[in-house]
């Protein structure tokens, strides 16, 4: 499993980049970040190096903000890789609340984050399918 | 129940009783304070033509004004060499209002306050200390007096020098606190910074009044000083403490019905409300010698809560004062009084008692946005549940003020915190419409 920030931010200009500005002065360093809005607030949500250290960062600069517990797993670079993934989910029974992608440094996969109910469940489902499930320790370090 | 043949009396007892000792205190007012006399007169209502408990709703109401413009003793309806007490009010809000107290007075009031302490669970084997001031407001000596009819152990420590408060505290065994809510957290606060945890006192209830407080602030109180913490009401105006007090349910003050009549009315309308209904709290005194008051407007604003209670008392509730008169806005025609709100919002998980009420105008019709905070504690990663969250605060906000409102969720701790003068409502309606 891997802890994301989740912000909860309203539609204010200048507050996400108040964000990570703040999160840049504390020396994190994001891998990914996702808006996710309506027309009057939005929800940011980040993985990044030391999501504890982020949170106490994003508490003290006046942020509300929460980790959630979401699942990332390598998606094969061939067509119907992603199809692959959902569908394994799917059988497990397994609702995708959300979904979104980047891709490691080093280039050769795509890292896809799903937030699900049961992220323990899905990441055995997904292990059983062959898939690759990433271990928070390859993403950032347990701080 | 330190006097159970009253407080748990039948309910048709209660009016019977009520409406005999009503009859009794009108002519006494009408024959012997001269303002009362020219007010009943003027709207022609003689105190024999006061027949039934609903015949109340024709006299005439008393503000605190009467008092001011009765300085000092103009509205006693005993001679002085029949009072035995003065006390009087702190003036914050004007000219210095006074009441006496016959011998009578004082006796009844030490009954009434021995009532409030034994609904803590007080009882004569308890250590009282009484840290509100005593002196010419009622707190101290109201208190002190109920302390001792109970036979309770009174230690009469006043207001000031907290360390010594807290020494005091650990040192005689207090079991059970009298103060304002605001002064029983700074003893708190105090005695950690000595080294001390109230909660491993004796120390089992606490008495708390004589300024507004919360349900949150409740929580904090009984976490620091782990004790069972109820709400007293009172003013000088109407006796002191001792008008109402919770039990342990703490749902809701019983209202000493066999001493007071109390209404709730529309503060517009000045017409009396049904039980359940927000509105203005109107005190009759019905055995007070020294001062009685007729229909006197408290501004604060409660409501009465329908139905018995588990503890056996069949005193009526008043709902914990959120607010003053002062504080209620019109909106579209509907009285609304912002502490309404904040009951709602404390009832809902997810989000914080923080809230900004803006009215403005969209064409002809006022708008109401109350901004909501998110709790710190909330989720709200996913959208669909912060949509939720603001239809359900929408929905029960509409539901409690009859009128349909627009709720914006704010970031937590974003909401100017309150110390009693946070600027709740925006209003914008004298400013065109947007």
């Amino acid at each position: 499993m891997i802890q994301q920030i989740s912000v909860f931010l309203e539609n204010k200009s200048g507050r996400l980049a108040e964000l990570t500005r703040a999160l840049g002065n504390a020396n994190v360093n994001m891998r990914a970040l996702m808006v996710a809005d309506t027309a009057e607030f939005g929800v940011v949500r980040v993985i990044c190096d030391v999501p504890h250290r982020a949170l106490g960062v994003l508490d003290a600069a006046g942020f509300g903000a929460t980790i959630t517990d979401v699942i990332a797993v390598e998606v094969p670079d061939r067509p119907g890789g992603l199809a692959d993934v959902l569908e394994t989910l799917d059988a497990a029974g397994m609702n995708v609340e959300y979904a979104y992608c980047f891709v490691e440094p080093t280039g050769e996969a795509a890292v896809d984050i799903f937030r699900v109910d049961d992220p323990l469940a899905a990441e055995a489902a997904l292990s059983a399918a062959g898939l690759v499930v990433v271990e928070p320790g390859a993403l950032y370090s347990a701080d | 129940m330190f006097q159970p043949d009253f407080e748990g009396m039948p309910r048709t007892d209660i009016e019977v009783l009520q409406l005999e000792r009503l009859m009794k205190t009108l002519s006494r007012v009408y024959d012997r304070v001269p303002t009362y006399r020219s007010k009943f007169d003027e709207v022609g209502v003689h105190p024999d033509a006061i027949r039934s408990l609903a015949d109340l709703a024709n006299v005439p109401f008393t503000v605190k004004d009467d008092l001011r413009a009765a300085y000092p003793y103009g509205m006693f309806a005993a001679p002085m060499r029949e009072i035995v007490r003065v006390h009087s009010s702190s003036g914050t809000t004007g000219q210095v209002t006074v009441v006496g107290y016959t011998k009578g007075d004082i006796s009844r009031w030490g009954d009434l306050m021995a009532r409030t302490l034994a609904s803590a669970g007080a009882t004569a084997d308890d250590i009282v200390q009484i840290s509100y001031g005593y002196g010419l407001f009622t707190g101290g000596l109201g208190v002190h007096y109920g302390s001792e009819r109970l036979g309770a152990a009174t230690i009469p420590i006043s207001g000031g020098n907290t360390k010594r408060q807290v020494q005091v505290m650990k040192d005689f065994g207090v079991t059970v606190l009298a103060a304002t809510p605001s002064y029983a957290l700074l003893l708190a606060e105090t005695a950690l910074e000595m080294g001390i945890d109230l909660r491993d006192l004796p120390l089992k209830a606490g008495v708390f009044g004589a300024e507004p407080w919360s349900e949150n602030m409740r929580k904090q109180l009984e976490e620091a000083l782990g004790i069972l913490a109820i709400d007293i009401y009172g003013l000088s105006e109407v006796l002191g403490p001792g008008v109402a007090a919770e039990c342990e349910c703490k749902n809701g003050l019983h209202v000493n019905e066999d001493h007071f009549i109390i209404e709730i009315i529309d503060p517009e309308t000045l017409q009396p409300l049904p039980d359940g209904e927000m509105g203005e709290v109107v005190f009759t005194t019905i055995t007070k010698e020294g001062i009685p008051v007729i229909r006197y407007r408290t501004r604060d604003i409660s409501r009465i809560i329908p139905g018995p209670c588990s503890c056996g008392r069949t005193f009526r509730r008043m709902q914990r004062v959120s607010g003053r008169t002062d504080d209620m806005l019109i909106i579209r025609g509907v009285n609304v009084f912002p502490s309404q709100i904040e009951q709602v919002l404390t009832g809902i998980p997810g989000v914080a008692p923080h809230y900004q009420v803006v009215l403005t105008k969209r064409g002809t019709l006022d708008h109401v946005a109350v901004h909501v905070e998110v709790g710190a504690d909330f989720a709200f990663d996913e959208i669909r549940e912060l949509e939720k969250l603001r239809r359900r605060v929408g929905a029960e906000i509409a539901s409690a003020l009859a009128i349909s409102i627009e709720v914006k969720l704010v970031e937590p701790k974003s909401i100017q915190r309150s110390e009693g003068k946070a600027k709740r409502v925006l209003d914008l309606r004298a400013e065109g419409s947007v």
